[in-house]
């Protein structure tokens, strides 16, 4: 991934961008008058890359993502998934999208809402009792597919609602704060899993936080942004390698990244 | 949702009902009827037991019925039970109901000579037979008022225009007074041959209709945007989205809706059989309080409302039957 800055790109970034945004605007109009919710935005997210949003609220991270995911359009400027318009993206099932809370259905076992995008995509009844039981393992919840939600703790769900977005094997997965209504040790410990996930799955994710170390540990790219006018005011290459055990946090490239996503987000303010 | 509960089944607690604070309170209630019927009956009372030949006070009728109901009482606290026991109570005691009760269904079925024991069908006296009647016609219209709901409700949550044009029509149907309605709708329905269960059951329906669309309007746009977004992010058409979560996601709101429909079917019922007098428990409430048999009216009124608790009560079940199904909590 680049910013439209003058970052060069260096070797093992030369892969086609999946994700591209040039001058991206989106205004809402609202009762008290318009809000530029996304101003002048340019990103190029890479395959494979793993991306972090992060801000104060405001900033129009959840905004950006849902751009991506053609929930909202924006008002100006050019935004491509896969190298098609965002809705077009939307229709080829280029991504699968994790929001805040599991959301699961209440009335479906964790089986049974994995299987949902399965059922709507039409896939055949055995294919998606390969797929079902393939996530399930990926996510570490083999044996809970009979389970109905309610059954399950709060990270569980969740890991369930990551492995409902991998069911249907889009390349993109886009993650809108997962974690963020989770304690810190059940957080620490699925963040380490997503890590692995997506070093063993080769998926392109694009995540958003407000948490500093969250977005550090997990990403090869931080983004930045601030509020009003929602904006990117940093892109941060991290320098940590693909492996990163738990206490990779208590290093000096650690906390040097995380002190300049600090840095960027206090300019943001003072700007 | 608590880590705790991670493992598995947890146990859900047993419902139980909460019969001692119940009791006490029949019991009140039931005093209280007694109390009631006294100052109600003492008129009636009083004349009885005199042509019977006690001492009343005071002796002369003309001024007795210029004088309060509690003042008479108070005159004569010898004639108190009398007031339970006269041939034409304004407010029977509940003994007397319950006394018509039983003679008007088991007595009436084993002893009468039209009963089901020495004629092989339901006695037309009986009110075992009119529940009955009255029964057929509030199935058919809670089905047709139901099925109708649910129609309308789908049309109002997936058409703008409908939302728009029915909605309002549906809530001014329900401030006509449905004793009002009832015999213009058995008139048209009349005029162009219809008569007996379809009148009465287009009453019902028209009353049942209502809460359902209410309900399901509510109950089918329950998703929030979060799972609505979760649905377009799969490119989910309109039909697979009400099928697959507007509809489960209505359940509990369709359950609560039935409620109210099936016990407002019950009253259009019988509000269609009152013009009528061609059997059902509205014809034997009318013919009672044309002849004065006010026991046998609340007869008939605790039957209708035995009848309430239990069509109420059976869905109730279904529904818990239902929701454990499904895996939702209740």
């Amino acid at each position: 991934m680049q910013s439209a800055a003058a970052q060069s790109a260096p070797a093992p970034q030369s892969a086609p961008a999946v994700v591209s945004a040039r001058n991206l605007f989106l205004t809402f109009q609202t009762a008290d008058g318009p809000v530029n919710a996304l101003s002048d935005v340019t990103l190029d997210i890479s395959k494979g890359d793993f991306v972090s949003f992060i801000g104060p609220s405001g900033c129009g991270k959840t905004t950006l993502l849902r751009c991506i995911a053609a929930l909202e359009t924006p008002t100006g400027g050019k935004l491509t998934v896969n190298g098609m318009d965002p809705d077009a993206a939307r229709k080829a099932r280029a991504y699968g999208y994790v929001f805040q809370a599991a959301g699961l259905y209440p009335w479906r076992t964790i089986g049974g809402n994995i299987r949902l995008p399965l059922e709507i995509m039409g896939f055949s009844k055995s294919e998606q009792e390969e797929r079902v039981a393939r996530v399930l393992d990926l996510v570490e919840l083999t044996g809970f597919e009979k389970k109905f939600p309610w059954q399950l703790s709060g990270g569980m769900q969740q890991r369930a609602s990551i492995a409902r977005a991998l069911a249907f094997d889009a390349d993109i997965l886009l993650m809108d704060e997962p974690f963020g209504a989770l304690d810190e040790i059940v957080r620490d410990r699925l963040n380490e899993e997503l890590l692995g996930l997506w070093d063993r799955t080769g998926k392109t994710i694009a995540f958003v936080t407000h948490s500093i170390p969250e977005a550090v540990y997990l990403s090869t790219h931080i983004v930045v942004m601030s509020p009003r006018p929602g904006r990117i005011t940093d892109v941060i290459e991290s320098p940590l390698p693909r492996q990163r055990p738990l206490d990779i946090r208590d290093s000096p490239e650690f906390i040097e990244v995380a002190h300049r996503v600090r840095e960027g987000l206090r300019a943001g303010y003072e700007e | 949702m608590s880590e705790a509960v991670a493992e598995g089944t947890a146990p859900r607690p047993h419902r139980r009902l909460p019969i001692p604070p119940v009791v006490p309170m029949i019991v009140a209630l039931i005093a209280l009827w007694y109390v009631a019927a006294v100052p109600m009956n003492i008129k009636e009372a009083l004349t009885q037991v005199e042509r019977d030949g006690a001492v009343v006070s005071p002796e002369s009728a003309v001024e007795r019925r210029d004088m309060s109901n509690w003042a008479l009482v108070a005159r004569n606290p010898q004639h108190i039970a009398g007031s339970w026991a006269t041939a034409r109570p304004r407010l029977p005691a509940p003994h007397v109901v319950v006394e018509e009760l039983y003679d008007s269904t088991i007595g009436e079925e084993v002893n009468g000579r039209r009963g089901l024991v020495r004629s092989g069908s339901l006695s037309n006296r009986s009110l075992v037979y009119h529940g009955l009647v009255t029964l057929n016609a509030t199935f058919v219209g809670f089905l047709i008022g139901a099925v109708l709901g649910v129609a309308l409700a789908i049309g109002i949550v997936h058409s703008r225009v409908m939302d728009m044009s029915v909605m309002p029509w549906a809530i001014v149907s329900q401030t006509i007074p449905i004793v009002a309605l009832a015999p213009m709708i058995i008139v048209v329905l009349y005029s162009i041959g219809v008569q007996g269960l379809i009148p009465k059951a287009v009453i019902s329906a028209y009353l049942s209709f209502f809460p359902v669309v209410v309900g399901m309007v509510k109950g089918l746009r329950a998703p929030d945007g979060m799972q609505l977004d979760l649905m377009r992010t799969y490119n989910a058409d309109a039909r697979t989205v009400l099928q697959k979560l507007r509809l489960p996601s209505s359940v509990p709101y369709l359950f609560a809706s039935l409620k109210i429909a099936i016990a407002a079917s019950l009253v259009g019922a019988i509000v269609g059989e009152l013009p009528v007098q061609r059997g059902g428990l509205g014809a034997r409430m009318l013919a009672g309080s044309y002849y004065g048999q006010t026991a046998q009216i609340w007869a008939a009124l605790l039957t209708a409302a035995a009848l309430a608790a239990v069509l109420v009560g059976l869905l109730g079940w279904l529904e818990r039957k239902t929701l454990a199904r499904m895996g939702m909590q209740t």
